[in-house]
């Protein structure tokens, strides 16, 4: 059963760009990838837009439609209201390179900047051993597609340029979150450097990421909160303020 | 088009075409054995197909069951191809497996974990003991994960101490490579171009490791990517490499069926792992009839047995769902065939009436996600319906096993999908992601060696022009043809014609209205401009693609036989004579040519390893070694 669905493209690159209309066949059960393929195919040849696995498992073709950052390939035509136009547009808070495409370079540099993984020395392979319980609460962040839809709905760097070299993001907060719980990581200021390297303290948990994630990881609840919570115990604990001066630990685990 | 484009120069030691699995293990090891490695993405960082793995990757750890071992794992990985594996490459498979996964927990991996805190390890078709390392379903995202976590920890590593974290590793992202380049018989490098802005790109390199990955976009049903295109098969053609039997496709027994829109999307085989039924529209466990000679002593033959073996692996036989993969997409396709199907033309596949609602959203979550989201399906209260979908090359670039050496073109490499032989006529599931790693680390080191005995390379002017003419040409044409309806004419070829099951007329069809398509491809011009023209993208791989069907169609219509892939309605029967035979497709710059090499022959401790009367069933007397295998 097919029928005519009336979508609203934006089009254009760095520069200029207008938002233009276009009808197209609908099928059912198809995603707003699916007719954005059949523009392409049909009447826009040139039409750009990004996309690999069309099973919500790659990340990689994330936009805004009516307005809500989404991924294409997950979002059902037949949720929109018949005769309703679609309106699709590049994500907002990235620079646009030409129609729904935009530069993500932004989430690579700041990958960039998280230190890494590090396990204790003379970690042997086929040695580790831990319980499923401890390694669970990181494997939730681990689920991350990187569609990099929180971050291109968070407000903080959404219409605030100025705020992109301070801020990393939720993505990375999910990553610091990640590597802090990782039973064989031992970098004990993961925390720490979250707040005064990452900018961890400009996020006001609105949690506008946790809504928009595709994989339902609870970003703010599980991630910024419990991190937020123990920067402020060291930060305004007068004691164990002072002790973390006199002893130099590096951090509180 | 009369401006001029600009074009990159870079220079480096190995070029790793591809950032799956395979490739970010090879330049791993090219880049921590202190050379300077490209890596080319064709899309984002981090996107690759590898991501799509669910199931798991197999490693005979014996974490789960002490019985399990490399020998074991062989063993089952040779019956799965049956016997038409390149031996070595399977051995060293099975024998490295292990230290790769182990290696990933030590660059961050999180796999699920046994009750005293080893890897987890789950069944899986084919594998006779519980094998697969996994995290829930979603394996692939952990392994692409955690390697591409390494890179950015090792460019971390040289921007410590180099000042520069792009200094040795270099991630190249959203680059189509369009030629690989040869002087003198050796490979020089590679040309391409930026996805973004069409901008042109040269790289010199003595070695270059094809890593691409897979075919699936040459056909209408698959659960590839876009990217799953044949690039790198067909760069391999084109330098003058072999590919090796690639009429072996796999079709995944259970893809999604309806709505039409995710038709082929992956149903992971964990679903049958985890204890999944197939049934048909009569509420027959049908998988029981489909049990072949070669398998009835591992497989159970009645319900009560099968459904035993969960509990007790060691007192019963496995039950049929769990039969490698061909088998189970060939019954599938019977009981469709015989008006025993789905209403959407699939069967069905329930795991709703054997696991708890809990359990099934713990250990299948995307696949719960996947089919609520998009099907409006809840899998923890009713059956899925699921049916065939173009899944795996087995063929691929034949290469040498111990350094993954592109067999005649010196200075190219192979690794993961792209390279054949591992699988023989058909993959384990489980065993690509291993496969990723083994090889993508084996083809890093032999690049490693290769480029210690080479001298600078550089790429001749006339190569250069040659390259950027034939990038610009889709662009001087006016009014050709449209490259999405000559992708979607090819998909219908293939699907029609080359498909689950082959007939010699309707291969020979398939043969003539390729080379037709290849006529019309001269002719395919893009409209706009080079800025992201995805019009522009398709047409190089569409290119691609047409070779890799060429290649499919004539290696198809010589096997006159039926094993594993590859499925001949007028020869339905495995045939020993064609058991010892590799069909060898080349490129003489107009059109494929097939002809047939032997398998080279495994050595006698390896024949060892199995049951005298299981050989008896694949090989011919004069193929057994004198007192080779066991008699029990």
């Amino acid at each position: 059963m097919s029928k005519r669905v009336k979508l609203r493209i934006w089009r254009g690159d760095s520069k200029t760009g207008a938002l233009k209309d276009v009808e197209v066949e609908a099928n059912e059960g198809e995603v707003v990838l699916d007719v954005i393929h059949r523009v392409q195919a049909t009447q826009m040849g040139d039409l750009a837009v990004r996309w690999n696995c069309k099973a919500g498992k790659c990340g990689s073709c994330s936009m805004e439609i009516n307005g809500k950052p989404r991924l294409a390939c997950m979002t059902q035509v037949a949720n929109f209201e018949e005769g309703e136009t679609i309106t699709i547009t590049p994500l907002r808070a990235f620079p646009v390179i030409k129609d729904l495409v935009t530069d993500v370079s932004f989430n690579y540099k700041k990958a960039m900047e998280v230190d890494s993984f590090t396990p204790p020395a003379g970690l042997k392979a086929g040695e580790v051993r831990m319980a499923q319980v401890d390694v669970e609460r990181s494997q939730e962040f681990r689920k991350c597609i990187e569609c990099f839809l929180c971050q291109d709905t968070c407000h903080v760097i959404r219409d605030h340029e100025e705020n992109k070299k301070s801020f990393a993001g939720p993505r990375f907060f999910i990553r610091l979150a990640e590597l802090d719980m990782h039973p064989l990581d031992i970098l004990k200021n993961r925390k720490q450097k979250a707040q005064a390297e990452h900018g961890l303290g400009m996020c006001n948990i609105t949690k506008c990421c946790t809504e928009v994630c595709p994989e339902h990881i609870k970003i703010t609840d599980n991630a910024i909160i419990p991190m937020k919570e123990r920067v402020v115990d060291v930060k305004y604990d007068p004691v164990r303020w002072l002790g973390s001066k006199i002893r130099k630990r590096e951090g509180i685990v | 088009m009369s401006e001029k484009i600009p074009m990159e120069r870079h220079n480096y030691d190995v070029l790793v075409i591809g950032a799956g699995g395979a490739g970010l293990r090879a330049a791993v090891e090219a880049r921590e054995a202190g050379l300077r490695v490209a890596i080319i993405c064709k899309s984002l960082f981090g996107k690759a197909h590898t991501v799509m793995a669910e199931g798991g990757i197999a490693a005979s750890m014996g974490n789960v069951n002490d019985k399990d071992g490399w020998q074991v794992h062989f063993r089952d990985t040779m019956r799965g191809g049956k016997f038409l594996n390149h031996y070595r490459m399977a051995e060293l498979h099975a024998k490295e497996a292990p230290d790769r996964v182990w290696e990933l927990e030590l660059w961050g991996a999180l796999f699920d974990r046994t009750g005293e805190g080893k890897i987890s390890q789950r069944n899986f078709g084919g594998h006779e003991y519980p094998r697969l390392a996994h995290v829930g379903d979603r394996t692939g995202l952990e392994l692409i994960r955690t390697m591409q976590q390494k890179i950015v920890a090792m460019q971390q590593q040289d921007k410590k101490e180099h000042g520069d974290a792009e200094s040795y590793l270099k991630v190249f992202a959203e680059v189509t490579i369009t030629e690989v380049l040869k002087e003198s018989g050796k490979v020089t490098g590679a040309y391409g171009y930026r996805r973004e802005n069409g901008n042109e790109l040269l790289f010199e390199a003595p070695a270059v490791i094809l890593a691409t990955g897979g075919v699936g976009k040459t056909f209408k049903i698959t659960s590839n990517s876009w990217e799953g295109t044949g690039d790198g098969h067909a760069l391999a053609l084109k330098a003058g490499g072999n590919l090796v039997d690639m009429e072996f496709l796999q079709f995944h027994p259970t893809g999604m069926v309806w709505p039409p829109s995710v038709r082929g999307i992956l149903v992971t085989e964990s679903v049958r792992g985890e204890g999944g039924v197939l049934t048909n529209t009569t509420g027959e466990r049908f998988m029981f009839k489909y049990i072949p000679d070669v398998f009835k002593d591992k497989y159970a033959d009645n319900e009560a047995e099968a459904d035993r073996w969960y509990l007790d692996q060691d007192n019963n036989r496995r039950p049929p769902e769990l039969l490698p993969r061909d088998e189970v997409a060939r019954a599938i396709n019977a009981e469709v065939k015989a008006g025993r199907g789905s209403p959407h033309g699939g069967v069905f596949l329930d795991v709703s009436k054997r696991i708890p609602a809990e359990v099934i959203k713990k250990r299948l979550p995307s696949m719960w996600h996947q089919f609520y989201e998009l099907a409006g399906v809840d899998i923890t209260k009713e059956p899925m319906e699921v049916g065939p979908t173009c899944h795996y090359v087995m063929g691929g670039v034949e290469v040498d096993p111990d350094t993954a050496a592109a067999i005649g073109v010196p200075g190219l490499y192979a690794a993961g999908e792209v390279a054949g032989g591992m699988h023989g006529s058909n993959r384990l599931g489980g065993n690509s992601l291993s496969d990723l790693l083994v090889f993508g680390r084996r083809a890093g080191a032999g690049a490693v060696e290769y480029v210690k005995g080479c001298q600078s390379v550089k790429v001749s002017d006339a190569s250069i022009k040659d390259a950027a003419e034939r990038i610009a040409a889709p662009f001087k044409r006016t009014g050709g043809e449209n490259p999405y309806t000559l992708h979607q004419e090819l998909q219908e070829i293939t699907h029609n014609l080359v498909g689950i099951i082959r007939t010699k007329s309707e291969l020979q069809d398939a043969i003539e209205k390729i080379a037709a398509i290849r006529k019309r491809i001269e002719n395919v011009a893009v409209s706009g401009d080079r800025l992201f023209n995805p019009g522009f993208h398709l047409s190089f791989d569409l290119d691609n693609m047409l070779l890799v069907a060429e290649s499919t169609a004539k290696s198809a219509i010589v096997r006159e036989e039926s094993r594993g892939g590859h499925t001949r309605d007028d020869f339905p029967v495995m045939d020993p004579k064609w058991r010892s035979q590799n069909n060898i497709s080349s490129f003489n710059g107009k059109e494929v040519v097939v002809k047939q090499q032997k398998l080279p022959k495994m050595p006698n401790e390896l024949f060892d390893l199995f049951d005298i009367d299981e050989l008896e069933k694949y090989l011919s007397k004069e193929e057994l070694p004198n007192n080779a295998g066991v008699r029990s």
